[in-house]
C-alpha cells in the first residue's frame, strides 16, 4: 500500500512538473513579458535592466527552475493589466470558486445518489422514467443556458433570487463565506443548482445503473433469501458496492467543476477564479492564466490522489496488497 | 419504354443494397432518429442557404433600420408595419436572418473543428497502435492528460495563447480559425484511444501481415491497410463530438472570447440576448437558444442511435 502510495505521488509529481512547464514556456514565449511590465516611454536601459531583474537572460533550464521554485512559494508575479501581484487576485477570489465548487458537488451526490437509487428500485415508475428522460435534456443543455434559464424564472418572473454577484460576505480571517448572510445564501442557490446539474444527471444515471447491476447478482438474492428487509438490501448491500465507481467519477469529476464554474461564474457574474480567467484569456494577461492553469493542475493532483486513498477506505479487499485499484 | 441501361441498373441495385441494410432498417423502425435527423437536416438547410431564403442580410449594416428595433415577433412594427416572424432585436436586426446566419458561423466552427480533430486524432491513433513501444507511451500518456482537462479549459487556453501570439489588428480575421483550432486540439485524444485500440486488433489480422511480407512501408499500411478498417467507431464518436464541438463554440462565443461581434454565431446572439432578459425582450434570447438547444439535442441523439445501430452486439 505504501509502495503504491509513493507511486501516486510521484506520478502527481511529474504531471505538476509538466504543467509547470507549459505555464511557463506561455509565460516567456507568448508575447514579450518585459515589454508587457514596462510602460511606452521606458527606455532601452531600463528595459534591459528589468529583463536582467526577471532573469531572462538566463539560460532555459535555470529560468524554469526559478519559475518552479517561485511557483512553489506561491509567487506568481505580476497582473499584466491590472498591475497587482497574481497572489492576491487569486486569494481573493479562491473563497468564491471554492464554496461554489464544494456546495455543487454536495448538492449533486445528494440528490443524485438518491435519485439513482430511486430510479434504480422503481425501474418503471413514472417519476423515475420522468428524472431519466431530463436527465437525457441535461446533457445536451449548454450550462450557460441552464443558468440564463434560472435567471429569467427566479430573477426576472417570480423576482425571489438575486440575479448576479454573491450579496453579502462574511470575513472569516481571509476567507470569505456567503453562508452566513440571508443574501449571501440566496446568492448561492442558482449558481449551486446551475453547476450542480451536470454533474447530478452523471451521478444518477452511474448510480441507476450500477445499482441495477448490483442488484442482480447472487449476494443479494441471498440477503432477500435471508428475509432481509428491502430497505435494508437496497442501502446497506447493494448501495455500498456501488460506491467505489461512484467516487471515483464524482472526483474526477471535481476538475471539470472547476472548469465548468468558468461559464457558471460569468453568467451570474460571480467574483470567483472562473471570471478572473475569463478575463484574462479576453486580454491576454498570460501570468494570471499560468497562475490559474497551476491552481486548476494542483486540484487535479489532490483529488486524484485522494480518490486513490479512499479506494483503501471503500474497499476492504484493497488493503493489505500492494495491488493498484483497477479503475 | 426504353429498357435501363446498365449504369442505371447497377445505381439501382446499390441504391437497394443501402435501402436493405442493417443500418437503413434500424433507421426505418427508430421514430426518435428519423424526427432527429428531419431537424438536423431542416437546420443544416437553413444554414447552408441561409443568404438565399433570410429575409434581410443581417449582418449588412445598411439593411436595418433602428426605427423597427425591438419589435415583438410576429406583430407589426409600430413604426413601419413590417411583420416579423421572430421579432427583431435592439439594432431592427430581423432574428430569424440572424439565427440563420448565426448558425452558418456555429456548424462551420463546428464542423471544422471535428475533422480538424479526427485528423489529429486518428492519425496519432494510428501511430500509436501501429508502431507501438515508446511513440504509444507518449502519446497515449498525452492524450490521458488531455482527457482529464475539461475540454473547455483547454480550447480557453489555446484561445488566449493564440491571442498573444497573433498580432491585435489581425484578431477578428483569425478569430473563426484559431476557434477551430483551439476546440479542435481539445477533442482529438477520444479519437486517438478508440484508433489506438482497434489498431491493435487489426494489426495482427492476416491482411496486415500479408502487406508486411509484401514489402509495404509503415505508412502504407497504416494508410491503405488499417485505416479504413477503423473508421467504424470513429463516425459515431464524431458525430457526439460534433454537439460537442457546437456547445463548445458557443460557449466560448458567450464567454466573450469566441467570434468577433461582427460575424456572430449563435452564442454570441445569446450573449447579446442576455441584456434584454430583464426588460422583457425574451425573443432576442429565446430563438437562439432555442435553435442551439435543438441542433445538439438531435445531433447527440442521432449520435446514440448510430452508436447502437453499428453495435453488433444490441442487434
Amino acid at each position: 500500500m505504501i509502495a503504491y502510495i509513493l507511486r501516486s505521488l510521484a506520478q502527481a509529481v511529474m504531471v505538476m512538473l509538466a504543467v509547470a512547464l507549459l505555464a511557463f514556456s506561455m509565460f516567456r514565449f507568448v508575447g514579450d513579458p518585459v515589454a508587457n511590465m514596462v510602460g511606452q516611454e521606458a527606455s532601452v536601459a531600463e528595459r534591459a535592466e528589468l529583463a536582467e531583474r526577471l532573469g531572462l537572460n538566463d539560460p532555459f533550464p535555470i529560468q524554469f527552475f526559478h519559475f518552479v521554485r517561485d511557483m512553489a512559494r506561491g509567487e506568481f508575479g505580476m497582473s499584466y493589466r491590472q498591475g497587482r501581484p497574481v497572489r492576491d487576485l487569486l486569494a481573493e477570489r479562491v473563497p468564491a470558486t471554492v464554496e461554489l465548487a464544494l456546495l455543487s458537488s454536495l448538492f449533486a451526490l445528494v440528490f443524485g445518489i438518491a435519485l439513482g437509487v430511486y430510479a434504480a428500485i422503481n425501474r418503471r415508475g413514472i417519476l423515475a422514467n420522468a428524472a431519466m428522460s431530463l436527465s437525457l435534456i441535461g446533457v445536451s443543455l449548454p450550462t450557460f443556458l441552464i443558468g440564463i434559464g434560472l435567471i429569467y424564472l427566479f430573477a426576472v418572473e417570480l423576482r425571489w433570487l438575486p440575479s448576479f454577484g454573491r450579496g453579502e460576505v462574511t470575513r472569516l480571517g481571509w476567507w470569505t463565506t456567503g453562508l452566513l448572510t440571508e443574501t449571501g445564501r440566496k446568492s448561492l442557490i442558482m449558481p449551486v443548482l446551475t453547476l450542480g446539474f451536470f454533474q447530478l444527471t452523471l451521478i444518477m444515471r452511474l448510480v441507476r445503473a450500477e445499482m441495477l447491476e448490483a442488484l442482480r447478482t447472487d449476494y443479494v438474492k441471498f440477503a432477500r433469501a435471508r428475509g432481509i428487509p428491502e430497505r435494508s438490501i437496497s442501502f446497506r448491500h447493494a448501495l455500498r458496492n456501488t460506491m467505489i465507481p461512484v467516487v471515483t467519477i464524482a472526483g474526477l469529476q471535481f476538475g471539470s467543476v472547476i472548469a465548468f464554474a468558468i461559464v457558471t461564474e460569468t453568467v451570474f457574474q460571480w467574483p470567483g477564479l472562473g471570471a478572473l480567467f475569463v478575463q484574462a484569456v479576453q486580454f491576454v494577461d498570460i501570468p494570471v492564466m499560468a497562475a490559474y492553469l497551476m491552481f486548476v493542475a494542483l486540484v487535479f493532483v489532490v483529488v486524484n490522489l485522494s480518490v486513490d486513498l479512499l479506494y483503501f477506505a471503500l474497499d476492504p479487499r484493497l488493503r493489505g496488497t500492494t495491488a493498484a485499484p483497477a479503475r | 419504354m426504353r429498357a435501363p441501361t446498365p449504369q442505371a441498373e447497377r445505381f439501382s441495385a446499390r441504391l437497394w443494397r443501402a435501402w436493405d441494410s442493417d443500418v437503413a432498417w434500424s433507421f426505418r423502425h427508430s421514430p426518435i432518429a428519423i424526427v432527429a435527423a428531419l431537424t438536423v437536416v431542416v437546420l443544416l438547410l437553413g444554414a447552408a442557404l441561409a443568404p438565399l431564403i433570410a429575409p434581410q442580410n443581417a449582418f449588412d449594416a445598411a439593411s436595418l433600420n433602428l426605427m423597427e428595433g425591438f419589435t415583438r415577433p410576429g406583430e407589426p412594427s409600430a413604426v413601419t408595419g413590417r411583420v416579423f416572424l421572430l421579432g427583431t432585436d435592439d439594432q431592427g436586426r430581423d432574428m430569424l436572418s440572424a439565427i440563420l446566419y448565426g448558425s452558418r458561423v456555429s456548424l462551420l466552427v463546428g464542423f471544422a473543428s471535428v475533422v480538424f480533430s479526427i485528423a489529429i486524432g486518428v492519425s496519432l491513433g494510428l501511430m500509436a497502435g501501429y508502431l507501438g513501444g515508446r511513440t504509444d507511451a507518449f502519446i497515449m500518456r498525452i492524450a490521458d492528460i488531455q482527457l482529464s482537462f475539461p475540454a473547455i479549459l483547454i480550447a480557453l487556453l489555446v484561445f488566449g495563447v493564440a491571442r498573444g501570439l497573433i498580432k491585435p489588428q489581425y484578431h477578428e480575421q483569425a478569430a473563426i480559425i484559431v476557434l477551430i483550432i483551439a476546440i479542435g486540439l481539445s477533442n482529438w485524444a477520444s479519437y486517438a484511444r478508440t484508433v489506438r485500440g482497434s489498431t491493435l486488433v487489426e494489426k495482427n489480422k492476416d491482411y496486415v501481415m500479408s502487406a508486411r511480407v509484401m514489402g509495404r512501408s509503415a505508412l502504407a499500411i497504416m494508410g491503405r491497410h488499417v485505416l479504413p478498417n477503423v473508421t467504424g467507431p470513429v463516425l459515431v464518436i464524431a458525430t457526439i463530438n460534433l454537439a460537442l464541438a457546437i456547445i463548445a463554440e458557443s460557449t466560448l462565443s458567450f464567454l466573450g472570447v469566441g467570434v468577433p461581434p461582427t460575424q456572430p454565431s449563435l452564442g454570441t446572439l445569446i450573449r447579446v440576448g442576455q441584456q434584454f432578459l430583464f426588460s422583457g425582450e425574451w425573443w432576442i434570447l429565446f430563438y437562439p437558444a432555442l435553435d442551439l438547444v435543438l441542433l445538439a439535442l438531435s445531433i447527440n441523439l442521432l449520435g446514440d442511435w448510430l452508436r447502437d445501430a453499428l453495435n453488433p452486439k444490441l442487434r
